[in-house]
Formats: C-alpha cells, sequence, structure tokens
C-alpha cells in the first residue's frame, strides 16, 4: 500500500514498522509531528517529556531495559539533550535506540541555524540523513538496526524541507521485535572514571568499524551520469541538486558520519569537476579537504539558509536565474501576529503600559516582541528568561529590577524555567517572572503538557500546580490572575514588580484556538461614539483595523474576545453577533 | 500526465495547508508521483503562508522556484502580489478578492496596495479573480473558502471529479466531508 506522507508521520512510520515500543519527545517545529504520529499507533507507548533532556533519558532507560526506542527534537533540543547524547555514546545500547533531530536550515521557526552534524562528531555517533518521505521510514528502520548491529546510538537527521515536506511512501507490515533481556552490567551502563576509560577504547574501535561499514552500506550510493561534473550530497540537497544537474553523476551519502573515505576518493578521481553540495556549514567538504580530495563547495555556495536548485544553477553555473526566492520586492511584509483572542495581548500590552524591561523566551508570546506591541527585549533560548533576569539584576541592582520582568509559558517554564526559579530565590534575587499560561504548548500546535492534565496518548493524568510548585521552592508571592482583566492585571504587575522579594504572576487565560475557548459574538464600531483616538491599536490585534477615517472591524477575523471593549474610554465598541471563531 | 507545479499562498489560518494536502492526495489517486513543501510554527500565527505542490510522473525538489509556478491559489490578494514573481509567464492565477490588512498595514507604517488584481493582470494574461470568501459564506461556513477556490483550480488538471471528492473524504474531518465537497464543487461549477 502507498501512502502520501509527511517527511516526520514517514519517520514514525519506520518507528512502528522496524518494532518500536516507547518513544519520548519534547515538541519542537519542525520534529513535532514525528511524536505525534508515533502516538496514533497503539502498539507504542509515546509521551512528551518535560524537555528533551528528560526525552533522551527516558529512550536510553528504555533501551538499556530491551526496547526499541526512540526520541525526537528539534535542532535546539538537541543541545538540551547534549549531556545524556555524549555519554550514552559511551554505554551504547541493548535496545535499538535512534534519536531523530530536525534541522531548520532558513530559520523558518527558530532561533539559531545550527548544523546539528556536527553533534554526530563531536559525540562519536553515527548519523544517517533522508531526502524524501520514503527514506525517513527505510533509514529509520536501518537506523535501529544499525545500532544494535555496533551497540550504538544512532541520530537521524532531517530538515525542515525533509520534515515537512510529503511524498509517497510504501507501507509495510510491523515488525515483531521482542524485548532482550536486561542484564545489570556495571561495566557498560556505570560510566564513572574506570569505566568509562574502558568505553571510550570501544568508542573508538567502534568508529573504525563503522567507518568500514560506511564504504559498502547501500545507504551511500553512486548514480553514474556523466562524468564531467560529479556532486556529492546528501538530504534534500540531493534533490535540488538532481533538478539542478539532471545528467551529473552523483555520490548521494544516506550515511554521513561517519563518511567513507575510500567511495569518496574512487568517486571524485572518476569525475572532472567535483561539487559537494550540503546547507549550512562543510561537513562533508571538510573531511574532503582532510583527506586531500579537491572539491568545489563553500568557495561558491553559502553557508547560510536553505539552498534550490536555482541558487545551485546560480552559483555554480552562473545561469541567470529568477533570483533570491526569499525577496519579494516592496510588498508590505505579513509577520506573523499573536491572533485575535489570545490571551498574551492583555499581557503585552500593560508590561508596555508599565514601561518594562522585559526578558522573554520561547513561544507563541515571543511574537510580543513585534510592532506594535514591542514589549519583549530578549528571546535567547528555552527558560532563559529567568535566568537573565536575575542577572539584569545583579548587574544593575534592585531598583532596575523593579522595573524588570521575566516573561516566560506554562510548558517553557516547565521544560527550563523551574532551575533559573530557583536560583533566584536562592541567590536573594528580587525578579519578578510571568508565567503565562495559556493550557497548552501554543506554538508548535497545540500539544498537552504537564500543566494540562492530559498525556499525549490523550489520557488524564496529574496536573502540575504550578501555585504549589512555586511555593515549595521558596517563592512566597505567587498570584494568579487573568490578563484580560486589564485593571487588576496592571495592579498586580505594579505590585510585584515593586516588592522586594521574587515573585510570580500566573497570567492564566487559555489560548483563543482551543476548541474549549468560546468567545460570544463579534465585536463593531459605534461610529458615532469613537473619537478616533486610535487607543484601541496599540493592542496589535489583527482583526482592528484602521481605515485612515475611521476604526472598523474586521468581522472575517474577530474572535469576540472583547479586549477591545476593555480598552476603548469612548465605549465605541459593542458586541454585534455571532462569532465565526 | 501533465507536470504542473501548484502554489497555494495565503493567510495563516486560511487553510493553506489543508488545501495542498488534498490537491496531493487526489494527484496521487490520480496515478502522479507527489511531491509537497510546507512551512509550519512561527510563519503561521497569522503571517503569509505558502505551500508547494508539485505533480508529475517523477518529482525531485519539493520546492518551486520563481518563474516555475504553473499555477498560482492565492487566498488573499497581498499574497498574490508577494509571491506573483513565481509564477510562470504564461501560468494561471487564481486570486481570492479579499483583503486582510498584515500587521505594518494596521499600525499605519505601510500602505496596503491599491488595484492589486490590476497590477496582477497587467503582467500576467490568466488573472482569475475569484469573490470566494461570498462563496463561502452562501455555504455557511467562511472557513471553506480554500475549498471552493481549489474546485475552481481543479478544472486545470486532468483529475477527475470523483478522485477529488475521494481526496476530501480522506482529507478532512468527517463531520466537514459534505461542507467541503459542497465547496469544492461551488468552486468547480463557477464560472470565470
Amino acid at each position: 500500500m502507498k501512502k502520501l506522507m509527511l517527511g516526520n508521520e514517514a519517520v514514525a512510520r519506520g518507528a512502528y514498522e522496524a518494532g518500536v515500543t516507547v518513544a519520548s519527545a519534547y515538541p519542537g517545529t519542525p520534529s513535532t509531528e514525528i511524536t505525534e504520529f508515533i502516538a496514533k499507533y497503539d502498539d507504542i507507548y509515546a509521551e512528551w517529556a518535560p524537555n528533551e533532556k528528560v526525552a533522551l533519558e527516558v529512550a536510553i532507560g528504555a533501551s538499556f531495559g530491551g526496547a526499541r526506542a526512540v526520541c525526537a527534537m528539534k535542532h535546539v533540543g538537541l543541545n538540551v539533550a547534549a549531556d545524556p547524547l555524549f555519554t550514552v555514546s559511551y554505554t551504547g545500547v541493548n535496545g535499538g535506540l535512534v534519536i531523530c533531530v530536525a534541522d531548520d536550515p532558513g530559520m523558518h521557526s527558530s532561533q539559531n541555524e545550527q548544523d546539528s552534524r556536527n553533534y554526530a562528531l563531536a559525540a562519536k555517533v553515527p548519523m544517517l540523513e533522508p531526502s524524501d518521505s520514503q527514506e525517513c521510514k527505510d533509514y529509520m528502520i536501518k537506523a535501529l538496526e544499525i545500532s544494535e548491529q555496533f551497540d550504538t546510538p544512532v541520530i537521524l537527521r532531517l530538515t525542515t524541507r525533509i520534515s515537512h515536506s510529503s511524498s509517497i511512501v510504501e507501507l509495510k507490515d510491523r515488525e515483531a521485535v521482542p524485548l532482550k533481556p536486561y542484564k545489570k552490567d556495571f561495566g557498560k551502563h556505570v560510566m564513572m572514571p574506570a569505566m568509562a576509560r574502558k568505553r571510550h577504547v570501544i568508542v573508538e574501535e567502534r568508529m573504525k568499524k563503522l567507518a568500514l561499514y560506511a564504504e559498502e552500506t547501500e545507504l551511500n550510493k553512486i548514480v553514474w551520469g556523466s562524468t564531467d561534473i560529479g556532486v556529492i550530497t546528501s538530504g534534500i540537497s540531493y534533490q535540488y541538486s538532481k533538478e539542478a544537474f539532471g545528467d551529473a553523476s552523483f555520490l548521494k551519502l544516506g550515511m554521513i558520519y561517519p563518511l567513507p573515505e575510500k567511495l569518496i576518493k574512487e568517486f571524485a578521481s572518476r569525475v572532472k569537476t567535483l561539487y559537494v553540495i550540503e546547507e549550512l556549514d562543510p561537513f562533508i567538504e571538510t573531511f574532503l579537504k582532510k583527506i586531500g580530495v579537491n572539491c568545489i563547495g563553500k568557495e561558491k555556495l553559502p553557508v547560510i539558509g536553505e539552498y534550490s536548485a536555482a541558487l545551485l544553477r546560480g552559483k555554480l553555473l552562473e545561469e541567470d536565474t529568477a533570483g533570491d526566492n526569499e525577496n519579494h520586492g516592496d510588498v508590505p511584509a505579513r509577520p506573523p501576529v499573536l491572533c485575535p483572542g489570545c490571551p498574551h495581548r492583555g499581557v503585552f500590552y500593560t508590561l508596555k503600559k508599565n514601561k518594562l524591561t522585559v526578558l522573554g523566551d520561547i513561544g507563541c508570546y515571543t511574537l510580543g516582541a513585534l510592532p506594535p506591541l514591542e514589549s519583549m527585549d530578549t528571546c535567547v533560548c528555552m527558560g532563559a528568561s529567568i535566568g537573565m533576569a536575575h542577572g539584569i539584576e545583579k548587574a544593575r541592582g534592585s531598583d532596575f529590577a523593579r522595573k524588570t520582568v521575566a516573561v516566560i509559558g506554562d510548558s517553557t517554564f516547565i521544560h527550563s524555567g523551574i532551575t533559573g526559579l530557583i536560583d533566584i530565590v536562592y541567590n536573594k534575587g528580587t525578579s519578578t517572572v510571568i508565567i503565562v499560561d495559556n493550557s497548552t504548548t501554543g506554538m508548535t500546535g497545540h500539544q498537552d503538557n504537564p500543566c494540562t492534565g492530559i498525556t499525549l496518548k490523550g489520557e488524564l493524568t496529574r496536573q502540575v500546580d504550578l501555585v504549589k510548585l512555586c511555593h515549595a521552592i521558596g517563592v512566597e508571592r505567587v498570584r494568579v490572575c487573568d490578563p484580560f482583566d486589564l485593571d487588576e492585571f496592571d495592579r498586580v504587575v505594579r505590585e510585584e514588580t515593586s516588592s522586594d522579594e521574587p515573585s510570580v504572576i500566573i497570567a492564566q487565560r487559555p489560548c483563543a484556538l482551543l476548541k474549549s475557548v468560546k468567545y460570544g459574538g463579534l465585536v463593531r464600531v459605534n461610529a458615532d461614539l469613537c473619537r478616533y483616538c486610535k487607543v484601541c491599536m496599540r493592542l496589535g490585534c489583527p482583526a482592528i483595523v484602521d481605515t485612515g477615517e475611521g476604526i472598523t472591524i474586521n468581522d472575517a477575523l474577530c474572535g469576540g474576545c472583547n479586549l477591545c471593549i476593555s480598552v476603548c474610554r469612548f465605549n465605541a465598541f459593542e458586541k454585534a453577533g455571532d462569532s465565526n471563531a | 500526465m501533465r507536470n504542473l507545479s501548484i502554489l497555494i499562498a495565503g493567510v495563516g489560518g486560511q487553510g493553506t495547508l489543508l488545501t495542498s494536502q488534498v490537491l496531493g492526495a487526489a494527484a496521487m489517486k490520480a496515478g502522479y508521483d507527489v511531491k509537497m513543501s510546507e512551512v509550519h510554527g512561527m510563519a503561521q500565527r497569522g503571517g503569509s503562508v505558502v505551500t508547494y505542490v508539485r505533480i508529475g510522473k517523477n518529482v525531485n525538489s519539493p520546492v518551486i522556484e520563481k518563474g516555475r509556478a504553473d499555477i498560482l491559489l492565492c487566498f488573499e490578494k497581498l499574497e498574490a502580489l508577494r509571491w506573483i514573481d513565481y509564477a510562470k509567464e504564461d501560468g494561471t492565477v487564481i486570486v481570492n478578492d479579499q483583503r486582510i490588512d498584515p500587521m505594518p498595514v494596521i499600525i499605519g507604517s505601510v500602505k496596503y496596495p491599491e488595484g492589486v488584481i490590476e497590477k496582477l493582470s497587467a503582467r500576467f494574461p490568466n488573472v482569475l479573480p475569484v469573490k470566494a470568501l461570498d462563496a463561502a459564506r452562501e455555504l455557511g461556513n467562511i472557513k471553506v473558502l480554500n475549498i471552493v477556490m481549489l474546485g475552481l483550480m481543479a478544472k486545470n488538471t486532468d483529475i477527475p471529479v470523483e478522485t477529488w471528492h475521494e481526496a476530501i473524504r480522506e482529507t478532512v474531518k468527517e463531520k466537514f466531508v459534505d461542507l467541503n465537497i459542497k465547496a469544492f464543487d461551488k468552486g468547480y461549477q463557477m464560472a470565470v
């Protein structure tokens, strides 16, 4: 049977067919759907972990326990999971263990453009990279086999254009893989220095064996065409290269670490001009230079952003192509915005009004940094808002801290905000932390998390009580407030920022896109009452339109949340009728 | 079997992804190789959203490049203007005659361009403006404007109507299947 599948869905299918029984992940674009699709298979236990480090540790535990296990994350998630990664490389596995990591060249939805292939090299772990959905499935299965054959975790590396592209996949049945026996193994599983020293020797031997395997495996294949041009490539760059140089010869690398020295040398010796085509860092190219193979790569191709067939034709064949894919001339930009009805709008409206310095974090609410709300000063990584608020207080003093808040989402707070808050309490900070609790993980598409009381499989579970949690770690001032109650929220923010001890404000209102949220009725403008003062425009609501002569509501967008009614001093907004939302 | 590159553009929330999924499913049923590319996450929050669908005998890249789209299916006027360079000279541009102001326009830092349809028509011979929002309203749900437009676009392919219906049944949530099939048919029968 054939099915059109998203790359991420095909990765999940591969896990299913290969008999995986445990999966753990933290959502992150573009990796999220891997685990969502895995969760649809009743034969696989799947969960959202609080963060990527925990997800990998769960998968390691399952592997030691004899099961085939996978975890999934976006590129920056692998930074969080790097600690267990580097040591599970030493311990090896019992059941097959695959770590899926999705890079985001072009930064469609990320804070940096790191190339995770460097982790394979640094952690001494083999890495495979598929170039379409069929390969996503096949390589997942192959990765589990390699993992067990060589006693190593394996990384399956994806990029946005692989994860979020669809192509046709041939489906097969699930293979029943029996649970391997669990054996206590001090020398292999307890990485104290004496044992780790011995394991490091084994890791180096393993990498040599894998390098030999790379020469033979069908994951790396040569497709001969004209020998005038030879292309060494992998992943999505293979598809762009095929399109740009259809009749050239290709060495397509499915296994990108370790690389096959002999195969590369043989291929290089038989082509006139050799190109290495890879997005981001010169990972393959650096290896070629090391083994003395001349090639054209980053001297002509960028280390920034995504490639395309047009870019390759332009840069390598010097063809006149239609130009930069991302350039849209002088058409007004349409940046992402907080949705109509978004609870975060009330938070940022208040923070801007109070002219606060806002240490921000990662989530939908990062959009509060954009005009007209423009009330977020920083965004670095998951959880950073809280540690940074503490740091800026220690640098600039407690007077500055009284005009400063950290803003972090509920899911992000659980991911890695808690430790920052403990730091504030422990080290006598006075910061105010606003946890914007919208009852979901919004940006990645509404995943449940430990605060929602529902598991990935849709079962009810215990809910983390944020108030009790903050109390337990020593924050005495914890306030819960609805950010759409603008007067009350403003008062709470002013009280808590002026207090000289740590405080937490939980801004509680569910995401407007959740099915449970029903705002009643659209809003309209009473033109007789509107003084055209434009205070409502400060909300940055996409449904409020300034026509140049007055204010109107776009009823195709209005969610009926009534926030505009709250900010208008002239009562010019009124309820009109049924909501579309 | 024609090779077709179809670029679908809209504003986050207009159903661009669903449209490409129905299109991809229908093309596969009709025996085409299919590659599609979409972008999730930050790009979806009311921002400009584009998906690429390429069908043919054998498709490599899932991405469409400038000047190479046979069809542009645009759910909003400004988005048509944004992606117009992607159309072939003789490509078909189907554009929903609806205006949704982006934030820079809302806050007054730039103006929404005037005469978008006229600008498009001046450059491309095959521009089809559609009042898809009105059509969807007549069906009782403005959200199906995407499928109305898909129905209109479907006439440019050799995929039979019944295959499209099957694709809708498989892709859309069960309780919305009838509505979406009606929307598709309305678009398919629309005179432009």
